[in-house]
């Protein structure tokens, strides 16, 4: 087996590996640090995202929104956390050549063409119902599949396999060209 | 150091990492969708043995206690089921939308509106949820060694077997 991929990425089974080495270390220094345990986790910042973009054009409606209170819209740990994602991935893709300016997913392309105003459609329709389907679930691939598998937490074992499931029925009817 | 800080360094590790495992991809998604390419399953299920294995000793020694997500069931399987229906559709999940973007691949900002735009509806859906999907059936933040009443080393040695079981099987295929 190889450490490296034909791309020049890292071989999936060791940069994984050290994502979970990662998610213990973060525990501890959160823990450490901020008195409390945080694992890994993504969606909730979208929440805050809208928060504060719905801030700037209706404050109290924001104030008021039973769910805005509730993840209450600050810029926190888990914010940070993923806007480091996008540092990180730039960092990472500078550092072996990978960086790459993509208008359209080749995989997409080849089923549906190059358009962007159609690519740009179905990412923002399918973008809405997931995260709509994260909020409702309580959490996304990463904080109920990495964090919730790592805990062995029933509701991430459940979670992941809807996830994945409805996943393989959907992209089998979406992109398998017809038999034809 | 604030907690800012440190939740911007832990995600700059975190994004090197996926971008590094090429998990990032909506091809790389799609493909394990599509059951044609399992890379983003191996690099979750490496992580998932390393760290249930230090996160269950940290728990063990009385270090940290663990935040297991309530399992609401109406809502893990809906919400659950229109997750995976749009994750396909859009071929991101939140963490990895971001992170494209940051690997130039940019039509992932297509995404990350419509997801901020999804949390926005949520927003205003909540209290109908709360009382309809939400209020159905709560199982409570359990986890599978509740469920069982196995140990958690047992269940850590015979999930670790299954997942590397899974992972003979992905490289015979060559999938």
């Amino acid at each position: 087996m190889n450490i490296k991929t034909s791309d020049g990425g890292w071989n999936p089974y060791l940069a994984g590996a050290l994502v979970g080495v990662l998610a213990v270390v973060s525990v501890i220094l959160t823990t450490n640090i901020m008195g409390k345990t945080n694992f890994l986790g993504a969606s909730t910042t979208f929440v805050r995202a809208a928060g504060f973009l719905e801030s700037s054009v209706a404050v109290s409606h924001v104030d008021q929104n039973e769910y805005f209170k509730k993840e209450k819209v600050k810029i926190d740990w888990q914010f940070m956390l993923v806007l480091g994602i996008l540092i990180g991935a730039f960092l990472s893709s500078m550092s072996d050549k990978s960086f790459k300016l993509e208008a359209v997913p080749p995989t997409w392309a080849e089923r549906f063409g190059a358009s962007v105003p159609l690519r740009a459609f179905w990412a923002f329709a399918g973008g809405v119902v997931a995260m709509i389907g994260a909020r409702l679930a309580d959490g996304c691939p990463s904080g109920h599949g990495l964090s919730g598998l790592m805990q062995l937490s029933l509701s991430g074992f459940a979670a992941l396999a809807f996830f994945f499931g409805t996943g393989v029925l959907v992209a089998n009817l979406v992109y398998r060209r017809r038999a034809s | 150091m604030n907690e800012q800080t440190l939740g911007l360094l832990t995600g700059i590790a975190f994004g090197f990492l996926l971008q590094k495992g090429r998990v990032l991809r909506f091809d790389k998604q799609v493909g394990a969708m599509l059951l044609k390419d399992m890379t983003i399953l191996k690099f979750m299920l490496s992580a998932i043995i390393v760290g249930m294995i230090g996160i269950y000793f940290l728990n063990d020694i009385g270090f940290i206690e663990l935040k297991h997500k309530t399992m609401n069931v109406g809502a893990v399987v809906i919400g659950g089921a229109l997750f995976g229906l749009g994750w396909a559709v859009m071929g991101f999940c939140p963490g990895t939308s971001i992170g494209a973007i940051g690997e130039g691949r940019w039509h992932a900002i297509w995404a990350v509106l419509g997801m901020i735009t999804g949390a926005a509806i949520f927003a205003e859906l909540y209290p109908f949820f709360k009382q309809t999907v939400l209020a159905w059936l709560d199982w409570g933040k359990v986890s599978l060694a509740d469920v069982t009443s196995l140990n958690h080393w047992v269940l850590i040695v015979a999930l670790t077997a299954v997942y590397i079981g899974l992972f003979v099987f992905f490289e015979k295929k060559k999938l």
